[in-house]
């Protein structure tokens, strides 16, 4: 009995990274209408930049989001502003192969600059540091922070939809952009924002990721495929639906995981896949007003 | 003194329809200016010009004396030009304040903590205070163009674009929206209506323009525009049959 709780509780924590996944993706999404194909690989590249940052500074992981996070965020104002901008329109289809193309060439960019090998990133003690929730279940310090930190990403996003200005102005934009230009947006700027912010949640998901498991430039899209179960098992346009969402993938996958190693990723897809089937509109949409 | 809006000699055609030949209009500071015509006259088209939803063929848009022609809607509406569409387009996943806070913030590019009483005094002016916290999606027409009203507002407008903001509206409605617009004439805001509801224009402006084919048939004080012949054939003469 225990011994399936342990799974349980791992599954949820290991969800909370795949909230963090699906959350940038879905705010891209609900402002712009943008599916970021290469949002998993940029997930990657967030993990590549994080280690080169551990290796030239040597400083652990997690204190290089101080600049990995900023970096990223840059990253994804220019991108929007110099390239995605221009692929927006009535049309979905142009962002849909740009981004694909952007996939493609992160991966191959990255294989160049750092082989095909799988690297790790080195958090030292707290790797292995666990608690006891109760007898038989335990659980690392390293998953908890993570779900923790996936608690903090979306409660920040959230505050910062519903309280600020420019969460007003994100929400505006999403609305109506011809509307929102009339009333003095400058829309190009709040897209290239909402690309920032996106690229800022991928890198602190990328770390989490790099510091968890392994990684190569080829698992990008895989993540990607997470990020978009976890927004749709939750409900499109609800943050906390996407956590509850990556929460339902993860323990999707440890219960699979369990019966049988191979039976992991299967198990999440299945979940997914029955979701959909019986709820196509995810467990929490969100009501529109 | 160059005017505050100034179309120069505008074009625009989609296809084979000619909906702006050579257009010029001269709007002066504190000036309302009326604009009639028959469906298809090219009315809407001209604002969508003025305001940079659209881009004309050839001709030049002037604010204040400055070509604007190549700017973005969003640095012509920070500049002081608004505009109220014919069917209101709220924010509809946002309440009816926070409706007014963007445009009073983005618009007039103030920071958002200083234009929280600006927004509230706008609601108070539009009738729309007790509605204030309520989602704009589920309003009714009439709160609606209140709404689009005070939005246009809130941006801190020289130049208000209003096109037919009295449609839909009973009598009874439409009275209460000319005081207002004649209330935000007095505040000095310079205004450019178009409107089907005649009445309803003659009571608030001081020059009547009548649009047909791409180009001004008449011009000139209101109430002698509407008695001409030329008028009466072309524009009553279709509205009638229509």
């Amino acid at each position: 009995m225990t011994e399936w709780l342990n799974v349980v509780v791992q599954g949820v924590l290991t969800g909370g990274l795949y909230a963090m996944f699906a959350v940038g993706l879905s705010l891209i999404f609900g402002v712009m209408r943008l599916v970021n194909i290469a949002h998993g690989d940029l997930i990657v590249l967030a993990a590549y930049v994080s280690l080169m940052v551990t290796q030239a500074l040597g400083v652990d992981p997690l204190t290089s989001l101080v600049l990995v996070v900023p970096i990223m965020a840059l990253v994804g104002y220019a991108l929007q502003r110099g390239l995605l901008n221009f692929t927006l329109g009535e049309d979905l289809l142009p962002p849909l192969l740009v981004t694909f193309g952007l996939s493609v060439i992160i991966q191959n960019g990255l294989l160049e600059l750092f082989t095909a090998d799988s690297r790790k990133l080195q958090a030292g003690a707290i790797e292995v540091l666990t608690a006891q929730l109760m007898p038989g279940v335990w659980v690392g310090y390293l998953p908890l922070v993570q779900f923790a930190v996936a608690i903090l990403v979306i409660a920040a996003l959230q505050v910062l939809f519903y309280k600020t200005a420019l969460g007003r102005a994100f929400r505006a934009t999403s609305d109506d952009q011809p509307v929102a230009q009339l009333m003095g947006l400058n829309t190009r700027h709040v897209f290239a924002l909402a690309m920032a912010l996106s690229l800022a949640v991928v890198a602190i998901a990328g770390v989490f990721l790099a510091v968890r498991s392994n990684f190569d430039p080829a698992i990008g899209p895989a993540r990607l495929i997470f990020g978009f179960e976890a927004v749709i098992i939750g409900g499109l346009g609800n943050m906390w639906g996407t956590l509850a969402g990556g929460v339902i993938l993860g323990v999707a996958q440890a219960i699979g995981a369990e019966l049988d190693p191979g039976w992991q990723l299967l198990a999440g897809h299945i979940a997914f896949l029955v979701i959909l089937a019986l709820r196509p509109q995810g467990l929490f949409p969100k009501v529109s007003g | 003194m160059a005017p505050l809006l100034a179309l120069d000699n505008i074009s625009k055609r989609f296809g084979a329809v000619v909906v702006a030949d050579g257009i010029s209009l001269a709007l002066n500071a504190g000036e309302a200016l009326g604009i009639i015509g028959p469906n298809g006259a090219g009315k809407t088209t001209l604002f969508a010009i003025a305001a940079g939803a659209l881009a004309p063929d050839a001709g030049r848009v002037l604010f204040a004396g400055e070509d604007i022609t190549g700017l973005s809607p969003d640095r012509r509406c920070r500049k002081g030009l608004a505009r109220a569409f014919q069917i209101p387009q709220p924010f509809v996943g946002m309440t009816v304040f926070e409706n007014v806070v963007v445009a009073a913030a983005f618009g007039a590019g103030e920071p958002e903590a200083a234009v929280y009483d600006r927004a509230a005094d706008l609601l108070d002016r539009c009738g729309l205070a007790d509605k204030a916290n309520r989602s704009a999606g589920g309003l009714t027409l009439l709160d609606r163009k209140r709404l689009e009203l005070a939005r246009a507002l809130a941006t801190k407008p020289r130049v208000l674009l209003l096109d037919e903001v009295a449609g839909g509206l009973t009598e009874h409605e439409c009275h209460a929206l000319v005081e207002l617009i004649k209330d935000v004439r007095a505040s000095g805001v310079s205004i450019v209506w178009i409107e089907h509801i005649v009445h309803a224009l003659l009571a608030s402006i001081d020059r009547l323009l009548v649009l047909h084919g791409g180009r001004f048939i008449a011009a000139g004080e209101p109430r002698e525009v509407i008695r001409s012949s030329q008028v009466a054939e072309i524009y009553m003469g279709i509205a009638a049959d229509g």
